[in-house]
């Protein structure tokens, strides 16, 4: 057990997996030598050489139709996008090749495609978003969003392991901020288990990603005030944990929902419905949603700040509903 | 000028030997051509009598093409054929009776009902389903031989498309892939001439296809598509240079789309005289032709070969007939794949 961030757990949790099954590579635009954009992969091309460690052209569509072909030959590919928002380039390869392959053909395709996604640091419209709501609504992909380091290297454990083809959203907010224990040995962390990041009785916040820490900062403001929230981090999106969703509902009977991702068909719209239909009775207030409002990611510090749910937004929503 | 090679037709016995095709494989060739046609023509029939769903597509004039190229591939070589290339299919070893059952959308057709058409693919002969999103296959197809090249197997992939296809992204993405890291990919256009209603012209400037394989830093052949012992030739080059890691190969096969884009297209835009004049150079009877002429192809042969094509399709026809359509209870199955999934020969 060491202190590890986000990043170095992400990227101690490929290197093992690397190590111990050679049928998995990763292919991606200046992972090799560079050690990709965000150094999650340094030095892997010496560990394990230039044909497991494999930087591509500027592709994202034959990278990911590539690991799509791959994978059916029996390979496990690991693919990273640059940056999350280039995933609009490989669309077609994920939502028609990948993810309707096994229902229609009977061909598995276990690919796991790395997503460096989310905003914060003025990166604009290309380099920000979280298109996680996308995949979600296409069936046959598996999405996977952590938000500890823990969790990072258990997920992405289990997303290798998988047979589906799995998008791994990493927050790059997170990569260096975050830091925490991660086991040294190998684990995996289940999908559609969601994780208690607080304990409460009062409201409920179900969240993924970097704004669980958003969320844990505004329950903290509200400690304050006598209002015990609790916070689910549904870790994975499909399969998302309805059960834990629906019983904390049922134990605060308020529920607010919270993600970076913009509001209308977002995935946070799903849940809402859902626990309008299954937990209505047990309600006593309006579902709550506070997410980024439907605009592009702007670039400009004041705009993003305003564009990226903040952790007064989400303490002015908690009020709100502990007031109905 | 064109800058890619065109291929030389086949002219005696002896040379189709040499380049791999003893008296057996020619007439194992021809029937499977006739099995391939036999089978769209049922279909159609099938279709006209309201047993087939949705749209029926057929690969008429592109026999030759389809069946050369698989014949050429090895028995580990892997494919993404296309809507136009039943042969690769019928070559390959998919019993007919399973392909009328997929066109009818029953139980035992090898996607069970969950896609139609030629929308299929059985992966136990090394053939990977193609989507409707014609050019996706081919980043595919070079995925596998990525996969080959990690694992330093001597096995090729070979990725088909056609001129329409040819003018997507996907297109260019997948050969650049495979030309800078000179994976064992071979390509296989498929140029009819016609996308649905738009002439090739409208979908490429250069004078040849093959001639953008230069562009990639490969080789590229023109072969005419209609002559199954040429498209073999040069397939089967392109496949053991591929297999010795000398790089991909992009063939052009020359064809011309014989029916409409699907059956309930009459093809009216295209210039009946062309129709007239490819119709002389029918690949079936080309090829017929050629074994009277070069393999002394005797008339108790053909007729042979033409009752048990017959029979095959007959057999085939009422077998699919008795598979059950889907059960609705089935909907969502195999959505999501389980890791007993994985216990493919490919997955292993």
């Amino acid at each position: 057990m060491a202190e590890k961030t986000y990043l170095q757990a992400i990227s101690d949790g490929l290197r093992q997996e690397m190590q111990r099954d050679k049928r998995v590579f990763v292919i991606g635009e200046d992972v090799g030598v560079y050690g990709g954009a965000f150094k999650v992969t340094l030095g892997f091309q010496e560990e394990f050489g230039p044909w497991r460690v494999i930087d591509a052209p500027l592709s994202e569509t034959a990278i990911v139709g590539g690991c799509t072909g791959a994978a059916i030959m029996g390979m496990r590919p690991v693919a990273e996008m640059q940056f999350a928002d280039f995933i609009s380039c490989a669309w077609d390869h994920l939502v028609t090749v990948a993810a309707k392959q096994r229902y229609r053909a009977g061909t598995p395709v276990p690919i796991v495609v790395r997503l460096p996604s989310g905003g914060g640091f003025s990166g604009g419209p290309f380099h920000s978003q979280n298109p996680e709501s996308s995949f979600a609504h296409i069936p046959g992909l598996k999405v996977v969003c952590p938000a500890t380091p823990e969790d990072a290297k258990g997920l992405l454990v289990s997303a290798i392991e998988d047979p589906n083809p799995v998008l791994y959203f990493e927050h790059k907010h997170l990569y260096r901020r975050i830091k925490a224990e991660v086991p040294d040995e190998r684990y995996l962390t289940p999908f559609g288990k969601a994780r208690v990041h607080r304990e409460g009785d009062d409201i409920t916040v179900v969240t993924w990603g970097a704004m669980v820490y958003t969320a844990d900062e505004a329950a903290k403001q509200l400690e304050e005030e006598d209002l015990s929230i609790e916070i689910l981090d549904l870790r994975t999106l499909i399969p998302w944990d309805r059960k834990a969703v629906l019983e904390s509902a049922k134990k605060t009977s308020k529920v607010l929902v919270l993600h970076e991702d913009t509001r209308t068909g977002g995935f946070g719209a799903e849940i809402a419905a859902t626990i309008a239909e299954e937990a209505f009775e047990h309600l006593d207030g309006p579902i709550k949603r506070v997410t980024a409002p439907d605009s592009p990611v702007p670039f400009s510090p004041p705009l993003e700040k305003a564009y990226i749910p903040q952790i007064e937004d989400v303490a002015a929503g908690l009020r709100e509903l502990a007031e109905y | 000028m064109a800058i890619a090679r065109e291929a030389e037709p086949v002219s005696s016995l002896r040379e189709i030997r040499e380049a791999g095709l003893d008296r057996d494989d020619l007439l194992l060739t021809y029937r499977h051509m006739l099995v391939t046609r036999g089978i769209e023509e049922r279909g159609h029939i099938l279709y006209k009598q309201g047993k087939i769903p949705g749209s029926f597509y057929t690969g008429r004039g592109n026999e030759a093409s389809a069946v050369g190229v698989a014949m050429a591939m090895g028995p580990e070589d892997v494919g993404t054929p296309l809507h136009r290339d039943m042969g690769v299919h019928v070559t390959r070893g998919v019993e007919p009776w399973r392909i009328f059952a997929q066109y009818m959308g029953r139980e035992d057709g090898p996607t069970k009902g969950r896609d139609g058409n030629v929308h299929m693919a059985d992966s136990r002969l090394g053939l990977i389903a193609m989507v409707s999103h014609l050019p996706a296959m081919l980043p595919v197809a070079v995925g596998a031989a990525l996969a080959f090249r990690i694992r330093e197997e001597k096995r090729v992939a070979v990725g088909w498309f056609g001129e329409g296809a040819s003018a997507r992204g996907d297109a260019h993405e997948a050969m650049n892939l495979a030309g800078v890291r000179r994976l064992p990919t071979v390509f296989i256009c498929d140029n009819n001439q016609w996308a649905y209603s738009t002439p090739m012209h409208l979908e490429y400037a250069c004078e040849t296809l093959a001639d953008r394989a230069q562009a990639y830093g490969f080789e590229g052949v023109v072969v005419d598509g209609t002559d199954v012992l040429a498209v073999y030739r040069e397939a089967r080059r392109a496949i053991e240079k591929a297999r010795e890691g000398g790089g991909p190969t992009l063939i052009e096969s020359m064809t011309l789309r014989m029916e409409g884009h699907a059956v309930h297209d009459d093809a009216s835009y295209v210039p009946k005289e062309l129709f007239e004049e490819w119709a002389k150079r029918d690949p079936i009877e080309r090829f017929r032709n050629w074994l009277r002429e070069n393999a002394e192809f005797t008339d108790e042969e053909e007729e042979q070969l033409a009752g048990s094509v017959k029979k095959i399709l007959n057999d085939a026809l009422s077998r699919a007939d008795e598979s059950p359509l889907p059960s609705p209870d089935s909907l969502t199955e195999g959505v999501f794949a389980t890791p007993e999934d994985l216990d493919t020969p490919h997955h292993k």
